[in-house]
């Protein structure tokens, strides 16, 4: 392991910058004003263990929101190949021929290798066959090979809205764990508008859609006035109101009246109408709908909103370290509760995509399919940045798209994908093991980039201190 | 203070080319330096030097890549803090390593329990130790009930419980008061009689000058020489940073303005309904600086937070130029033109992932003129950033630099260029050269005298003696929450140090700002 020069007192110190009794020499960067090259150095170097420290002991949200902001493309794909290589053995252990040909190993290995080879290739064959192109079909036409491309699009659709979520609340400092509620409101309410009212086609699924939107985004706003104002965490709170949401919208569905379809006993709603249905964009046989342009929309306005507006500043002020954001005069507690509407405004869209979009022939409390949570992997592989999350969306999109097949196909079961999925956010959680895994230097928080900047800014500092 | 020249015996502690590396930066390059017993060897050096990570080589803390340490002329090699203790090295570090609801005797025997004999060997122990060097600990005293200097003591006590013959203080007066500091002194001087050796580490000119038999100097990680205790603080000063540096701060008489804010009756009560400010008044005029002097927590940082409008639970007022600040917002007290450096920047005043340029726009966030249409304004933040880098001298490859990668005082730079980057009525600064290097201290200086001289009014708040002499056109002292009392700038330090062990002293209070020029 490589040692970190760390502050004076902290290898010892259990909470390093303590804030009365603190002494010049505590917590503070050391500095050198003319210095040479490898003293400029060591100025920076030290003050990154300390501020996690600080991080570790005031809030251990917050050392892991830090860890998954500092992730990077490069650990990211190694995240998802490691998860592959780790799919790839439970495939050949879970494979009865592999079993068999197991043992008898010591007599003739190359039955086994052979097996191993046969099941893991043709897992991942179907997995990218039923996800991107299906050349197994290609002679069938265009369309045909390109068909589980769309499919992989239209299982991202929610994803990508939905991740757009938890990434917002993350930029703030937020864990919003209670995506499956607020896309069971979401749901709910654009489902009520949808068969409850009679509007002109393009108007309906428009009004559907944004009610919707602002039902997921007043269930998350209730997390985020609970925090603000009474100091509840976020991720209790967001789980809680999980289940309120779940078994409320239970009753209702199986309430007559409410939104149980009339005339049956089931715990389902009725069917949209057709004015209330996002149309397909390219016409059957294929299901993408125009929902996933609206994820495109929404990937576009979430990027403005974090990178470029001044609300977004704030909230990764607010996000980075609120009490620098507070003494600045920002309202930290007005920010908490909007980024939690907004957060939750991205879980109504996915929520609202699912009745209008995905599954039009009523809805069961089950709509939300496990998307509130995917979502959660989703935007922490993709950085918490708007288009990172676009991206994992459709990596997360293509599992499932492919994931069926492969069980259709392979007879792999469809479960290993949810086990790789979960091993890409292990291992993403897990940067040292990674970069140990792939014999990557272990920089602390240094990147490379990092290492040639302080170089450059030791030449220049020595530069200046010559001249003065 | 001087002591009997010591005899030149062998050295008791010795480092030999102590070198250690992390990656490509050498923290400590062929340190050489030789304690003998019987003498306080004084280390100094600036924040960043080296010194801390040669006391952790020392302490076994730190691995060297090279060198070697010798205790009594045989070679040491210690795998961690354990081993340097049964060797005889002792540590009283900066800040105390105890156990806050454990009794003394109980901190004393925490990690001894067999060499002590357990709890009643332990107190045993520590009345001993307590006796030998009038001490005055009472062995069964918890330790969140003692007051800081007591609790060092204990530390001592710790360090002296197993025989230590090497004691390193590690900035030990960072956290007491004048009166206190004195004390250790005394104490330092008495366990040197008794045949210690003694590593003193500081920064502080005149503690080393008062105290020190050998000083040895270092800078950037090596060694830059020996001074004599005879050295004068400019010399001390000049080798510790490698040029010559101003330790005064120029200034000229204030010239005072009708700008003024009046606190009257200001009393702020913490979460608990105690009160952490209590019935304070004062009034700052434009044009002067006003220093809060004080012991570290006794209400300074909760006054400066109720002008910010931080703190909740506030009575009293606070008027700046007719405009009553108490249950303003932060941002209305900012608006209306207060500029803040809070104390602890990496915390309270910088954003430290965000870019220079960000935090330069930090509490400007909506408007004009970083923002227009709810949208940054790229452009106009980094001109104004480019052109506070520049006015500023702030040293960092650009102005899209993360504030967390900067040295401290450029980091406090970053904070003033922003504070002082808008029209200000008032300006308050909370130890605003805590841990700085000499460098950016004369900088930090001469901007708050420049925000005087504007005809603003300035507050200073720090527990640095120096510093508040220095800066300050009138002195208030604070103790427990309230202001013992107002005195001119050129008030004795022996004065200032009783009133801030809380002593009412001839002549205070004054609480109104004099008008005569103040030296």
């Amino acid at each position: 392991m490589n040692e970190t020069p760390r502050d004076a007192d902290d290898p010892i110190e259990p909470h390093a910058p303590q804030r009365p009794g603190g002494s010049p020499d505590s917590g503070a960067a050391p500095t050198a004003v003319h210095a040479p090259a490898e003293a400029e150095v060591q100025v920076a170097a030290p003050v990154a263990p300390t501020d996690d420290r600080t991080a570790d002991v005031d809030d251990p949200w917050g050392s892991a929101f830090r860890r998954i902001m500092g992730g990077n493309l490069v650990m990211a794909v190694l995240a998802i190949l490691t998860s592959l290589v780790v799919g790839g053995i439970l495939i050949a252990a879970t494979d009865e021929r592999v079993q068999e040909t197991a043992g008898y190993f010591f007599a003739r290995p190359g039955d086994m290798l052979s097996a191993v080879w046969t099941a893991v290739s043709g897992a991942y064959l179907a997995l990218f066959q039923g996800a991107v192109l299906n050349f197994a079909a290609a002679d069938r036409g265009f369309i045909y090979l390109i068909k589980p491309l769309t499919d992989t699009l239209n299982f991202a659709t929610p994803l990508i809205a939905a991740g757009l979520g938890v990434a917002l609340a993350f930029r703030v400092g937020l864990f919003n764990i209670g995506g499956r509620g607020q896309m069971l409101w979401a749901a709910a309410a654009s489902a009520w508008v949808g068969f409850a009212f009679q509007m002109p086609p393009i108007l309906h699924v428009i009004v559907a859609i944004l009610v919707g939107i602002a039902a997921g985004a007043i269930w998350a706003g209730i997390a985020g006035a609970l925090k603000a104002y009474t100091g509840a965490h976020e991720v209790i709170s967001t789980i809680m109101l999980n289940f309120v949401a779940f078994w409320f919208i239970t009753w209702m569905l199986r309430t007559p009246g409410l939104l149980q379809n009339p005339g049956g006993n089931n715990p389902i709603s009725p069917p949209m109408p057709e004015t209330a249905i996002l149309p397909s964009i390219f016409g059957p046989p294929f299901v993408l709908h125009w929902g996933f342009l609206l994820s495109v929309l929404a990937v576009i306005v979430c990027a403005w909103l974090i990178n470029r507006s001044n609300l977004g500043f704030q909230f990764r002020a607010v996000g980075y370290n609120a009490s620098a954001a507070l003494n600045a005069g920002m309202n930290v507690k007005r920010l908490t509760v909007y980024a939690m509407l907004l957060s939750g405004a991205f879980m109504g869209l996915a929520g609202a995509q699912q009745v209008t979009g995905a599954v039009t022939t009523g809805f069961t409390a089950g709509i939300d399919a496990g998307i509130g949570f995917d979502a959660i992997t989703v935007a922490l592989l993709g950085g918490s940045t708007p288009w990172g999350t676009f991206f994992a969306g459709l990596l997360f999109g293509a599992f499932k798209a492919g994931g069926f097949r492969m069980q259709a196909a392979e007879g792999v079961p469809v479960d290993i994908i949810l086990v790789v999925q979960s091993f890409i956010v292990l291992f993403i959680a897990a940067p040292p093991l990674v970069r140990a895994m792939f014999g990557l230097p272990q920089p602390g928080r240094k990147s490379r980039r990092q290492r040639r900047d302080e170089a450059a800014l030791a030449a220049m500092t020595q530069q200046k201190g010559a001249q003065s | 203070m001087t002591v009997e020249p010591t005899p030149l015996g062998a050295p008791t502690l010795e480092l030999r080319g102590i070198t250690k590396r992390f990656g490509a930066l050498t923290a400590n390059d062929h340190i050489d330096l030789e304690v003998r017993a019987g003498e306080i060897h004084c280390l100094l050096g600036e924040n960043g030097a080296g010194k801390s990570t040669l006391m952790n080589v020392l302490y076994g803390l730190y691995r060297a890549e090279e060198g070697e340490i010798l205790l009594d002329g045989e070679p040491q090699s210690f795998a961690g803090p354990g081993d340097a203790m049964r060797a005889g090295i002792g540590m009283v570090h900066q800040h105390f390593m105890l156990i806050p609801v454990f009794t003394v005797a109980e901190n004393v025997l925490l990690g001894h329990e067999r060499e002590l004999g357990g709890l009643s060997g332990a107190r045993q122990k520590v009345r001993e130790i307590s006796q030998r060097f009038g001490f005055h600990v009472d062995p069964d005293a918890r330790i969140e009930d003692l007051p800081v200097g007591v609790q060092q003591r204990v530390e001592i006590i710790k360090a002296l419980s197993q025989d230590a013959k090497v004691l390193v203080f590690d900035e030990p007066t960072a956290v007491l008061t004048p009166q206190e500091t004195d004390e250790l002194m005394a104490i330092m001087q008495q366990l040197r009689d008794e045949g210690t050796a003694i590593v003193f580490i500081t920064h502080k000119l005149r503690e080393v000058r008062a105290i020190a038999d050998r000083i040895t100097v270092i800078r950037l990680g090596k060694v830059v020489g020996q001074a004599s205790p005879e050295s004068s603080t400019t010399e001390l000063a000049s080798m510790m940073v490698g040029r010559a540096v101003e330790l005064t701060v120029q200034k000229n008489p204030p010239v005072l303005t009708d700008n003024a804010l009046v606190v009257s009756n200001l009393t702020v009560l913490d979460a608990l309904g105690q009160k952490v400010v209590n019935d304070v008044s004062f009034t700052v005029r434009g044009g002067e600086v006003l220093c809060i002097a004080g012991v570290q927590g006794n209400g300074q940082t909760e006054l400066t937070e109720a002008i910010l409008g931080l703190q909740h639970r506030v009575t009293g007022s606070i008027d700046l130029n007719g405009n009553e600040l108490i249950g303003d917002s932060v941002r209305e007290v900012l608006d209306a033109g207060v500029g803040f450096v809070p104390e602890d920047r990496k915390v309270d005043g910088l954003v430290g992932d965000f870019s220079i340029a960000e935090n330069l726009m930090l509490d400007r966030y909506s408007g004009a003129p970083f923002v227009r249409a709810g949208t940054v304004d790229r452009e106009e933040r980094d001109r104004f950033a480019a052109e506070k880098l520049e006015s500023f001298d702030i040293r960092a490859q650009g102005i899209e630099t993360p504030v967390g990668t900067l040295s401290g005082g450029n980091q406090q730079k970053v904070v003033l260029a922003r504070e002082l980057g808008r029209p200000l009525a008032l300006f308050v600064a909370s130890q605003p050269t805590r841990g700085l290097d000499v460098g950016s201290i004369e900088f930090v200086h001469s901007q708050i005298i420049a925000t005087r001289d504007a005809g603003i009014p300035v507050i200073v708040v720090s527990t640095e003696l120096d510093e508040v002499v220095g800066l300050a056109d009138r002195i208030a002292v604070m103790y427990r929450g309230g202001i013992v009392g107002i005195v001119p700038a050129d008030t004795s330090r022996d004065t200032l140090g009783l009133m801030m062990a809380g002593e009412r002293v001839a002549g205070a209070p004054n609480p109104e700002p004099s008008k005569g020029a103040v030296a």
